[in-house]
């Protein structure tokens, strides 16, 4: 049994302390935003925010999260109304979309501490998330673009 | 973004209608519309809606596109609403049902149809008949109008979603004439000349947000591994890690290719907590539990003994020794893809020669999404449930009823988001496997494969050697063309190995099979990775040896069509290729061509001598696609063709080790 805060909500779920937060969230409380890419913190897809800071849920088990908070892409920001959201609508970003809530949740953390961030500085903090339809320089030119708007 | 239901018969979807609906049919000359009257006589499962217009104005239009980022579930329909004269922003889409009798495109290799979505060209094949749909929808709706006012149809025009009467401005919009149109039982024939003329396109070519996008930054599109379902539980399989497949693409519905599991820890395996059964495949084992995680760790705990497979032994680094071997074989079984002129005598007389020799790794796929599939079977048996992101719904939908031993009626396809297909999601065969779990636990299964069950079974883009030769004359003309490519995949190694776009007078072009068990698949394009790498590496070779720029050469030497004189002439304007570039740089470029499109494309690198690292700096390309509908998504796909070709190139290799495939994870591919 685990207990946290999710997106704003206390959550108190039926899982073996060992699960990876990533199935926690998915399967047992059934936010499907956040992705399984690898298993292993490898892609990223699973990206979310565990007291403000950006980790893996595959990484992330569901014992290490007990009272703590964590926000998935589900609870960035009401109605998708964050500046990232809508600049990766404006920058048309996703194809398959697949990987997209773990670059956005990555890229989150990045504005919230460096909000006027350079290209070489976002391509750092992004580095890691992996997007095999390729959609990098959309990505980049979305955060600059939520950083200037924002 | 409409959430799609597709758990919508058509019989319902009729009785809850009140508006117009207009269908699909099979007729004789191939799928057409067809009007609810004469619809509701052919009492047959080849009619389903196609657009139906509610008396709101709301427009549902169907789209078979399936959507994997390549933007065509919005192309699909955007072609339809362009000649109906549909206001696109009260067009919503639903997933058409996997029928591809009614809903598929005529097969340009073959007297069917189909619904893949592969090779690039769903827009291209889907493009003629879909204006044909759109504009026989909008003579219906002038036809309703003229009678209503009493004047000739001829004299009306529409602007979007409304029919006008110049003559006095009287307007009804196509919502208004829903409410009391009628369909007339056999649907009003259009001239292709009544098509519209490209200049009076208000959606095609015009850049249009794609429909996907909302959903996929907050989270609510739905992927296959996201549908759950009452009472359903999880899966995930290990197959031999050793493939067993025949020659050329893999069939999963060749039983004899499989290796089967021979002995594995059941009990201890089923005493874990959680694992509810292992079920046997006819090539390999799944682990059903109660919750992923305890599904994962049960298949990880399996310990099997394998039966013999086909590729047993197999090493990729010795098989590309074996290539050359081949090649050089005067006795190997040769398949000739063309034959033009006579190369013996453009050799023999030849001023010069050339010779180049490559080789190319495996290649995976890697989409972001592992494979993965929902099956339900009703209580009685006689029906399923499938959900799965497929490149093929008419494919998935007949594996599935064949592992299920129902026909196709009886399954229902229900489309999800792909994240990620590029080729390798058009079999069906993780859906079918997990049909087959599903019927083994009799419950609800969502199967999924692990990210290394992804790589171990991936079905790969095939290695290569090449061989390609070239004669000139004394100008400095290249007369004569040779290229041999040796490999597995029969004509996965081929896309992209003839050169339409040169006009060298002589050329011989062959394959040379071998067979080693591994599964191979189209993998964004195939072929043309490593053919054209060859090729455009060869006629550099020949460019620098004479002292030429390497686009003057192709226009020159290599006889280039006007059509890819214009691609290098657009790409050298946008990457202003006689410009100096800093010190370190240099330029590279090549064409090639796929379902009827051109490309040209520059790079600009820079090479580390010590470490033999290419860095690339810049890359412009240019394409020549022909009507393009949806520009911003034509820019996207190059883009992303561009990443993951350099991806593939500079980083990516599957390399396969006494029959097992040596890569695990992201981490070493």
């Amino acid at each position: 049994m685990v207990s946290f805060t999710l997106n704003s909500k206390r959550v108190t779920v039926e899982a073996d302390p060992s699960t990876p937060l990533l199935w926690v969230v998915r399967d047992h409380v059934g936010l499907t935003g956040t992705k399984y890419g690898c298993g292993a913190g490898l892609c990223g897809a699973c990206t979310v925010h565990l007291d403000g800071v950006a980790v893996r849920a595959c990484q992330t088990q569901a014992s290490s999260v007990e009272g703590r908070t964590v926000v998935t892409i589900e609870g960035l920001a009401e109605n998708a109304s964050h500046p990232l959201q809508k600049a990766w609508i404006a920058e048309q970003v996703p194809q398959c979309g697949y990987c997209q809530s773990g670059q956005i949740m990555k890229a989150a953390e990045l504005l919230k501490s460096n909000p006027r961030p350079s290209r070489a500085q976002i391509v750092e903090h992004m580095d890691g998330n992996i997007c095999r339809c390729g959609t990098y320089n959309r990505i980049i030119a979305a955060i600059q673009r939520a950083s200037r708007e924002a | 973004m409409t959430m799609i239901d597709t758990n919508i018969s058509r019989r319902s979807v009729l009785a809850g209608l009140s508006g117009m609906t207009f269908c699909l049919a099979l007729g004789t000359d191939g799928a057409r519309l067809v009007s609810d009257a004469e619809a509701n006589t052919l009492a047959n499962a080849h009619i389903t809606p196609w657009v139906r217009i509610a008396p709101d104005g709301t427009i549902t239009i169907y789209t078979a596109g399936a959507e994997m980022g390549q933007g065509s579930m919005t192309s699909l329909p955007l072609i339809v609403s362009e000649e109906m004269d549909a206001d696109w922003s009260k067009v919503v889409l639903e997933w058409a049902p996997a029928d591809e009798k009614v809903y598929g495109y005529k097969n340009p290799f073959a007297d069917n149809r189909l619904m893949w979505i592969v090779g690039s060209r769903a827009v291209q094949l889907y493009y003629p008949d879909l204006r044909m749909a759109g504009a026989q929808v909008r003579k219906v709706l002038l036809m309703n109008a003229a009678q209503k006012w009493g004047v000739d149809a001829g004299s009306l025009k529409t602007e979007p979603s409304v029919v006008i009467n110049p003559a006095n401005g009287t307007r009804l919009s196509y919502g208004e004439i829903a409410t009391f149109g009628t369909i007339p039982a056999t649907l009003p024939a259009v001239d292709p000349k009544e098509l519209k003329a490209r200049k009076d396109f208000r959606l095609i070519g015009k850049p249009m947000p794609r429909r996907d996008v909302p959903a996929k930054v907050n989270g609510t599109a739905q992927y296959a591994i996201d549908v759950k379902l009452p009472g359903m539980v999880y899966a995930s399989t290990l197959h031999s890690p050793v493939h067993s497949a025949g020659p050329g693409i893999w069939d999963p519905g060749k039983q004899e290719q499989h290796a089967e599991p021979e002995k594995w820890n059941d009990a201890e395996v089923k005493a874990l907590k959680g694992v509810i059964d292992v079920v046997k495949l006819s090539n390999g084992l799944a682990v059903v539990a109660d919750h992923f995680e305890t599904t994962k760790a049960g298949r990880d705990a399996l310990k099997v003994t394998w039966k013999k497979a086909k590729a047993d032994g197999y090493n990729s680094d010795r098989a590309l020794d074996d290539y050359v071997r081949i090649h050089a074989d005067p006795n190997a079984q040769t398949q000739t893809l063309e034959a033009k002129g006579d190369v013996k005598a453009a050799f023999a007389g030849a001023a010069k020669t050339y010779h180049a020799e490559f080789r190319s790794d495996y290649g995976y796929h890697a989409q972001m999404e592992p494979l993965n599939a929902v099956v339900r079977i009703s209580e009685d048996g006689r029906s399923a449930e499938v959900w799965e992101g497929s490149q093929a719904p008419d494919e998935s939908r007949k594996a599935v009823a064949k592992a299920l031993g129902l026909a196709n009626e009886q399954v229902t396809f229900n489309q999800c988001y792909l994240g990620g297909g590029f080729g390798r999601r058009s079999l069906g065969d993780y859906a079918a496997e997990c049909a087959t779990i599903a019927k083994a636990v009799n419950r609800p299964v969502k199967l999924i494969w692990t990210r290394e069950e992804d790589i171990a079974q991936g079905m790969f883009r095939p290695q290569s050697f090449q061989c390609l030769e070239a004669a000139t004359d004394a100008s400095g003309k290249v007369t004569g063309w040779k290229h041999c490519v040796v490999g597995d995949g029969e004509f996965l190694l081929i896309t992209g190995i003839k050169i339409p776009y040169y006009g060298v007078p002589n050329q011989h072009i062959e394959r040379r099979g071998v067979s080693h068990g591994v599964k191979l698949k189209h993998w964004r394009a195939v072929g043309h990775v490593f053919n054209t790498f060859a090729i455009e590496s060869l006629v550099d070779q020949m460019a620098v040896d004479q002292g030429i720029d390497p686009i003057a050469f192709r226009i020159e030497r290599m006889g280039l069509v006007p059509k890819g004189r214009k691609v290098f002439e657009k790409v050298a304007e946008m990457s202003d290729w006689n410009a100096k570039r800093p010190d370190g740089r240099a330029l590279g470029i090549s064409i090639t061509e796929r379902s009827g499109s051109l490309g040209a494309g520059v790079v600009e690198i820079s090479l580390d001598r010590a470490s033999g690292k290419i860095r690339v700096h810049k890359v412009w390309v240019a394409v020549d696609g022909g009507v393009i509908v949806q520009p911003e998504s034509a820019r996207h796909n190059v883009e992303s063709a561009i990443i993951y070709g350099l991806s593939s190139i500079l980083h990516e290799r599957v390399s396969i080790k006494d029959g097992a495939v040596e890569q695990s994870n992201f981490h070493d591919y």
